[in-house]
């Protein structure tokens, strides 16, 4: 269901006409705080990724395997982060135009657990690949 | 405070144009630091072919970025109540972040 809607979604990423035509233009304003929202996510997007850099640069004595899994990882959620980012763009802005309640989305907790597990499977294997 | 008959255009006291176009800035300076760390990712092993190419792709991309930061800017600053964000200028700005990461993706691997 979440990707029949997000296969929809993704036509209207190119088609600003067809956002443009539904309902009722909103408060200037409104649009621009929802397109301030969608740059922080790009920014939340732009530190994961650096992260994945970082981590392949700055952690040169782990194992190999560790090393290029944790900035893969990083990396993988940068993108989805910035996918989404748009993705929830597009939707707010749609239901602004509608009328309709703003979407809800599991994503932030999601992100947050992901974040959490990275940094201590980081911590771990800080410790743990030096002996290695 | 000029006088006469002219009319200021009215300012929204909220600023929202004016910290639209900040935040605009906050993520070219995020893209620029990215990309920095993905430079020294490329040339990080000594100077290759390799990593010189992907060193101007990531450079490249973050000049787009730039482009389009200050395209939306120019926009923003051209009304006193700026057009919503253009949905193909979000995708847009999107696929330059996806583009890095799968330079990163080609760097570590």
């Amino acid at each position: 269901m979440h990707v029949i809607e997000f296969v929809r979604n993704v036509r209207l990423w190119f088609a600003p006409q067809e956002v443009r035509q539904e309902g009722g233009t909103p408060d200037y304003r409104f649009s621009l705080a929802n397109e301030r929202t969608f740059l922080a996510w790009l920014r939340t997007a732009l530190a994961l990724i650096g992260g994945g850099f970082a981590v392949d640069q700055f952690l040169p004595d782990l194992r190999w395997g560790w090393r290029v899994g944790l900035a893969l990882a990083l990396l993988a959620a940068g993108v989805l982060c910035s996918l989404r980012a748009v993705n929830h763009w597009v939707r707010c802005e749609r239901a602004m135009r509608r009328g309709e309640d703003l979407p809800v989305s599991r994503f932030p907790a999601v992100l947050s657990l992901v974040v959490a597990v990275v940094a201590v499977a980081m911590v771990v294997v800080v410790l743990v690949g030096w002996e290695g | 405070m000029s006088a006469g008959p002219v009319a200021e255009p009215v300012r929204d006291p909220g600023l929202q144009p004016e910290r639209t176009r900040l935040a605009w800035r906050r993520t070219t300076l995020s893209g620029a630091a990215a990309a920095v760390l993905a430079v020294k990712t490329a040339l990080h092993g000594g100077v290759s072919v390799v990593g010189i190419v992907v060193c101007a792709l990531c450079c490249g991309l973050w000049l787009g970025f730039l482009a389009l930061a200050h395209r939306r800017i120019r926009i923003l600053a051209s009304s006193a109540e700026p057009a919503a964000l253009a949905p193909r200028h979000a995708t847009a700005t999107v696929l330059f972040t996806v583009a890095l990461a799968v330079c990163g993706a080609a760097l570590v691997l």
